[in-house]
């Protein structure tokens, strides 16, 4: 029995890598060969090669942004709300590109790779990458695929911040950027979350300084912790009282250390569920290249500064009960480009959500992400 | 494309083109759009209402979504060449304030408002009722419109905020002007429209 897929989805897509021998430059000094990128793809390419959208991914995600990856799959790409035929990244007119970032561990070279200098996992020794040397990856990848110029480049998140990064480091490779739930830079706050996971995991007995690999087994509790912390800051106070309230699983309060609130339950079940899909090494890898990430900093804490030669025309999200990377940090943005006179619209969608909201079908924030890419669209070459 | 409603036409003759604007309360930007198209205009829109700012992102105007009572400290000294803002400065918890920004961050402002000065007002308020009018249809308890004034009254805020008053010219409810209304413009005007700058 072949399953249907809704008619609004890419379907079933396949994966597929990209080899690069050349020597990727690091920021940390440091050079990187060779290296496999590996992504998905969806819609066509036209014959101008102007069609073309490069989709950044958040912390945690990977390439497979939509569609399911075989007939049994029962969760689609992580975008499936809003990237698919007549979605806000219309298949239908786009050719949709998305890659894992190097360091993943969902198929891109990272620390579960082979280290071709020991023939051994590359595990602690994996070099740190930065959002600046994804940019530079997914460029090469870009040369590979015969795109010159993107369409737009868009990303939620992390993937926002690179979408910003790609505006500064290669101004005449895009000519839009969609910098949706992001900032320019972490607050001290957002880097003390982060530290609390990175020592949740290293501080797991079965961690073995990031070589657990070789010992055939996995800082699952460390992890699953650092999973835990994550969520509560994707999700709003209110998002959490309407999901979970005080609510009981049993009913009654059982006087010890088990699950009994709700909401511990679903962290738990967060967590453990995460430790089984996601690499440790690459989470500390991950939350590094997000504290890092500091466009400003080269330029004397001056975004506008950092942006002045960017020449793409920027669409800015936020959502109103993002705590994580609040509205005014995307303002932060906004302003950065105003004093630049550069072309941006922004927008600040009302939602319970919290960070998470970037994920949701919420109507208005659909509606104007359409509105903006209907306009890209409206650009591109028709054959 | 449809004929622009008499009063954005009078500001789009006020405003020379190729320069640059900033529209407080953008709307559905429908001025925006006929400037950038006719004038060569650039600049943004700032608008609160998340239908208009998806209409404003279609026409691919930059559109900003803002509350205007927050101020404009987005913007640099000197930005723009014109500040406009049509028939918000009445709904705004500080006019005054909101006036001098736009002469912080524009060259010149321009700016449109129900005359609460109109003879339908002032029949209404002297049988003891608040007006609701054409222009101002809601009741008292419902409507946006916190802060009325009078041509008379704007000017006086001018003249204490050191603003310059340029040009001044009124318009009925369908945004035609007559004799009668240029003559009396604080008693026929349903609708003031002034272009100033800093004194």
């Amino acid at each position: 029995m072949t399953r249907e897929f809704p008619a609004d989805s890419v379907g079933l897509v396949t994966p597929r890598t990209q080899h690069f021998e050349e020597r990727l430059p690091l920021d940390c000094g440091k050079t990187l060969a060779p290296y496999d990128l590996v992504y998905e793809t969806y819609g066509e390419l036209n014959a101008a090669r102007d069609n073309a959208i490069l989709l950044c991914h958040a912390l945690s995600s990977d390439h497979h942004a939509a569609g399911y990856h075989s007939e049994a799959d029962r969760k689609p790409g992580w975008w499936e709300v809003c990237v698919g035929p007549g979605k806000p990244i219309d298949t239908d007119r786009f050719f949709v590109v998305c890659s894992n970032n190097l360091g993943g561990c969902k198929g891109s070279t990272g620390p579960m790779s082979t280290n071709p200098a020991t023939g051994r996992p590359y595990g602690p020794d994996f070099p740190i990458v930065t959002v600046r040397d994804w940019v530079r990856a997914q460029a090469r990848l870009a040369d590979a695929l015969g795109i010159e110029q993107w369409a737009a480049v868009v990303g939620g998140s992390l993937g926002g911040m690179q979408a910003l990064q790609w505006s500064i480091d290669f101004p005449d490779r895009l000519r839009h950027a969609v910098v949706i739930a992001a900032a320019p830079k972490l607050t001290a706050q957002n880097i003390a979350f982060n530290e609390v996971a990175r020592q949740a995991i290293m501080a797991d007995p079965d961690f073995h300084a990031g070589r657990y690999y070789e010992h055939d087994t996995i800082p699952r509790r460390g992890l699953a912790i650092a999973r835990m912390l994550g969520h509560i800051t994707y999700l709003s106070d209110d998002a959490m009282r309407a999901k979970f309230g005080r609510e009981l699983r049993e009913g009654k309060l059982s006087f010890g250390f088990d699950v009994e609130f709700q909401v511990e339950s679903y962290l738990r079940y967060q967590g453990q569920s995460f430790v089984e899909r996601f690499d440790a090494n690459t989470y500390l890898l991950m939350t590094k290249a997000l504290d890092y990430f500091d466009p400003a900093k080269d330029y004397g804490d001056d975004l506008s500064r950092a942006l002045a030669h960017a020449q793409a025309k920027f669409m800015v999200i936020s959502f109103t009960s993002d705590w994580r990377f609040s509205p005014a940090r995307s303002r932060e943005i906004v302003r950065a480009l105003l004093d630049g006179d550069k072309e941006v619209s922004y927008a600040e969608i009302k939602a319970t959500q919290g960070h998470d909201a970037f994920l949701m079908p919420i109507p208005h924030y659909l509606d104007v992400f359409s509105a903006y890419t209907g306009r890209i669209a409206a650009e591109c070459s028709h054959e | 494309m449809s004929e622009l409603r008499p009063d954005l036409r009078i500001i789009a003759g006020w405003i020379t083109p190729g320069s640059r604007v900033l529209d407080l309360g953008c709307g559905d930007g429908t001025l925006l759009a006929h400037l950038r198209e006719h004038h060569k205009v650039s600049g943004y829109g700032l608008e609160i209402d998340p239908d208009n700012i998806t209409t404003c992102v279609k026409k691919g105007l930059n559109v900003i979504q803002s509350d205007l009572d927050q101020g404009l400290s987005d913007f640099d000294e000197d930005s723009f060449d014109y500040v406009v803002m049509t028939e918000t400065l009445q709904a705004v918890h500080y006019p005054d304030r909101l006036l001098k920004e736009m002469l912080r961050v524009g060259r010149e402002g321009i700016i449109t408002f129900p005359n609460f000065g109109h003879w339908r007002c002032r029949w209404q308020l002297l049988r003891g009722r608040m007006p609701v009018t054409p222009a101002l249809p809601q009741q008292w308890y419902d409507t946006e419109n916190i802060h009325l004034c009078t041509l008379k009254d704007f000017e006086d805020l001018c003249d204490t905020l050191g603003i310059h008053v340029l040009e001044c010219t009124v318009v009925d409810r369908t945004h035609e002007t007559d004799l009668l209304m240029r003559l009396l413009p604080n008693l026929m005007g349903e609708i003031a429209l002034y272009r100033f700058r800093r004194g």
